[in-house]
């Protein structure tokens, strides 16, 4: 085939038409959760459980989500174990034809009800640590819940489903990213996430002591880069850098309304997990449309989907469509402006507000104020009320 | 670097790794955090990738269904292609 395609002129052009299917669905069945991680990704206003959907309502969205062209759903909080309905939910994800993922604290869970889920159809279960060992993942977490992780991922090890690890890292624990190592080893998942905290949510109020140093990030690299060769064709090793010292930024979510829809515990459909810090955004709610009409009509996922919104630096950037601008909520929670150029591109005229920020964790003052820290100095994520 | 699979192994789909329904008009391998999309020669890689054929098996049949390919090419295909899938902790050799 030669010549140019509708489809491209329209990207040229800056215009929409060809709007993709959505591959995944990130499932919020609740914001309850037994831990209370300071970095927590969740919005400072959380749902409340009345106003969760039930699991009627998640089996009819889960269809819709398949029709729509979805191929995966992760079920994600809050704590989805925290739902009692969750094996239902889970057979009707699979039901409707679903690759189903599972993204939990592993509480509370023991191996009877771990037997239903996966009779129910579970594909995949990522659990999450907060550090090496008892007393830093406690420091992280707000509770003592280690030694039932390291129970949990022996039990689904035991099983033929898929497991991954994921180590949530920042200032405080990666002192312990060796030991980390050693942990996955020991346990040997298929995969392992090792994810540095980005900003947003409650990670955005506590930054000051989660931001690593770049002596400490360096480091970090080196042991993962030798962690990676060591264990190929054992265990996939994954490692996410912070968004502060990237130097362009990540492609979020695939691209706003690309490939992944949000759902809330009430329902509200989001382009992403923190899109609702963003100003002036009405979100549809699945109890009052179909998804399909969501996510191809409503304003929200229309707003910064393709090229229109954005500034000319990104229009006219040949990474435009590699990383669609970057992300809107980090623009908007640096910047004041949801539109602007993602602040951690090193082409963004206001990247000296990220550079200040690294400034400041790394020189020599913070370096002894900031380490070693007590639980008093944190802001723990609470229960919804 | 990956290496060579041995010929007398049986490549199994690995935990959390499986083909989607054969009603989809699309064939993908789903796994953790992906889904790899299956054409032609793929998908009959991945669906004998079951834990009976040996992985000479499956270049002997898949020779005899590409009858038209160079048969070393065929061969070289298929242990590049199980290779990466390995790689990707898509698939166990047992």
């Amino acid at each position: 085939m030669s010549g140019t395609t509708p489809r491209t002129i329209c990207t040229q052009l800056g215009m929409n038409t060809a709007i993709p299917n959505p591959l995944a669905l990130v499932a919020e069945l609740t914001h309850r959760c037994p831990l209370h991680c300071v970095y927590c990704s969740n919005p400072l206003e959380l749902t409340k459980r009345e106003r969760e959907l039930p699991a009627e309502a998640w089996a009819r969205v889960l269809r819709e989500a398949a029709e729509l062209g979805v191929l995966q759903v992760d079920f994600t909080g809050g704590e989805p174990l925290a739902r009692p309905d969750l094996t239902e939910i889970v057979r009707a994800a699979r039901a409707a034809g679903l690759y189903v993922s599972l993204i939990t604290s592993g509480l509370p869970l023991d191996e009877k009800r771990l037997n239903e889920l996966i009779a129910a159809g579970l594909d995949h279960f990522q659990l999450s640590f907060q550090g090496a060992q008892e007393e830093s993942a406690a420091l992280a977490s707000g509770t003592r819940t280690h030694a039932q992780k390291l129970c949990v991922a022996r039990w689904v090890k035991q099983r033929r489903i898929g497991l991954t690890l994921n180590f949530v890292i920042h200032r405080q624990n990666l002192g312990e990213l060796e030991d980390m190592v050693r942990l996955a080893e020991e346990v040997s998942p298929g995969r392992v996430e090792f994810a540095h905290v980005q900003y947003y949510g409650w990670a955005f109020e506590n930054r000051a002591r989660l931001l690593p140093s770049r002596e400490q990030l360096n480091r970090s690299l080196e042991i993962i880069k030798q962690a990676e060769e060591r264990l190929r064709g054992r265990i996939r090793v994954e490692y996410v850098v912070p968004d502060y010292y990237a130097k362009y930024p990540k492609a979020c979510m695939g691209g706003w309304g690309c490939k992944v829809l949000l759902v809330k515990p009430d329902g509200d459909v989001l382009p992403c997990h923190a899109a609702n810090v963003l100003p002036g955004m009405k979100f549809e709610n699945v109890q009052a449309k179909p998804l399909r009409t969501i996510w191809y009509e409503s304003d929200a996922f229309e707003k910064y989907r393709g090229e229109e919104w954005m500034p000319e630096l990104c229009r006219s950037c040949d990474r435009r469509s590699q990383d669609f601008g970057g992300c809107r909520c980090q623009a908007f929670l640096l910047t004041h402006d949801a539109a602007a150029t993602d602040p951690v591109c090193t082409k963004s005229p206001q990247r000296s507000l990220v550079d200040s920020i690294l400034a400041d964790v790394n020189s020599a003052a913070s370096a002894a104020h900031l380490a070693p820290i007590s639980p008093s100095d944190w802001l723990y994520r609470p229960n919804p009320r | 670097m990956s290496s060579r699979p041995d010929p007398q192994s049986r490549p199994r789909l690995a935990p959390g790794c499986r083909l989607n329904e054969k009603s989809q008009p699309q064939r993908v391998l789903l796994m953790p955090e992906r889904a790899l999309r299956l054409n032609g020669p793929s998908l009959e890689i991945i669906e004998r990738c079951d834990g009976n054929h040996t992985v000479r098996q499956i270049i002997t049949e898949l020779q005899k269904l590409y009858s038209k390919a160079e048969p070393q090419k065929v061969e070289e295909d298929i242990l590049g292609y199980l290779a990466r899938l390995n790689e990707q902790r898509a698939v166990d050799f047992e």
